[in-house]
């Protein structure tokens, strides 16, 4: 069984596989990158750099998508 | 006639901006925008729902509108500068509504955090479009810090109260060179003509659509009242006057 950590996203904990990369941690929940921007630790992740940003353990990751408003 | 609005050199066609919040069913959004012909959209940025993760309403925005995102949920000029940069991430242009409340009965703006907050992104190349209270000396001081429009309310959002600050905003009229787009409180089609008579260049609405039971048809209904006012201020209002003004002659009256 592969080593799993505990992550901070959009505030609240999460288990994940030690190691992951952030495109993995995304498709795991299902989202698709084009409609999100991510937070890494309050620095923001260019789309391009989503599939070679390793998440450490305890990282606080905010994923965050437009929604209606006005 | 030409009648073109520019903001920060962009040219828009419509004097209507609408905001995508509130629908029962944001389907119908994309119905709502042809209806209301209009160019400029806003949107709000919040945590992703894990329930719903693939739902976004950039699914109902047709291409080509402008997207006009707003930081609310920010409280101060730091968390409106960091909205407006994952906005920007986002990589749908770089317009910006900012929008800093700390008052929730109200909802009134933080007109000094707003003026930070606009010059810190103006700096970093936002078209920023600051939602403020009507003041005239806060309007000068967002324009020195880089607004390309300034956002002053009628009354208080979703309240459909009207022009609670029309005079107010007569006096922003009178002075200010940059646009005037009148946002929050328009509740009624005759609200948004009353304030487009006075001369402001636009109307931001969205509760009055969107909690509307025919969304569509209100859209319309909004259209119409724009352009209206917007003529009615070209061409020139009459005269008042508080005595009678006979519109017939008075001459040439048939002998009885």
């Amino acid at each position: 069984m592969s080593l799993r950590m505990e992550i901070i996203v959009n505030g609240q904990p999460r288990t994940v596989p030690e190691a992951c990369m952030l495109d993995e941690l995304l498709a795991a929940q299902a989202v698709d990158p084009a409609q999100v921007v991510v937070e890494v630790n309050r620095g923001i992740v260019s789309k391009d750099a989503y599939d070679t940003l390793r998440i450490n353990p305890g990282d606080l990751v905010e994923i965050l998508r437009f929604v209606g408003g006005g | 006639m030409e009648d073109e609005l520019t903001i920060a050199g962009t040219v828009v066609r419509s004097r209507l901006i609408t905001g995508s919040g509130k629908y029962l069913d944001d389907r119908i959004i994309k119905d709502v925008l042809e209806a209301a012909e209009c160019d400029i959209i806003t949107v709000a940025l919040r945590r992703i729902d894990f329930d719903r993760p693939r739902e976004g309403i950039l699914d109902h925005i047709p291409k080509g509108k402008i997207l006009l995102p707003n930081t609310s949920g920010a409280r101060n000029a730091e968390e409106a500068v960091r909205l407006a940069r994952l906005a920007m991430a986002m990589g749908c242009g770089n317009w910006i509504k900012i929008e800093v409340i700390n008052d929730q009965k109200y909802l009134l703006p933080d007109n000094a955090e707003t003026i930070k907050a606009t010059q810190t992104l103006s700096k970093e190349g936002f078209v920023v479009l600051p939602y403020m209270s009507p003041d005239l000396i806060v309007a000068r001081r967002l324009v020195d810090a880089g607004a390309a429009a300034v956002m002053p309310l009628a009354s208080p959002i979703g309240s459909n109260r009207g022009l609670a600050t029309r005079d107010l905003l007569e006096i922003l009229v009178d002075e200010m060179t940059v646009p005037i787009i009148v946002d929050a409180g328009i509740g009624r089609p005759s609200h948004a003509a009353e304030a487009m008579e006075m001369g402001v260049d636009a109307v931001l609405l969205n509760t009055a659509i969107a909690s509307s039971d025919d969304p569509v048809t209100m859209a319309m209904a909004f259209k119409y009242a724009v352009r209206a006012g917007r003529l009615a201020y070209l061409a020139g209002m009459a005269g008042v006057s508080k005595t009678a003004r006979p519109s017939s002659p008075l001459t040439g009256f048939l002998e009885i």
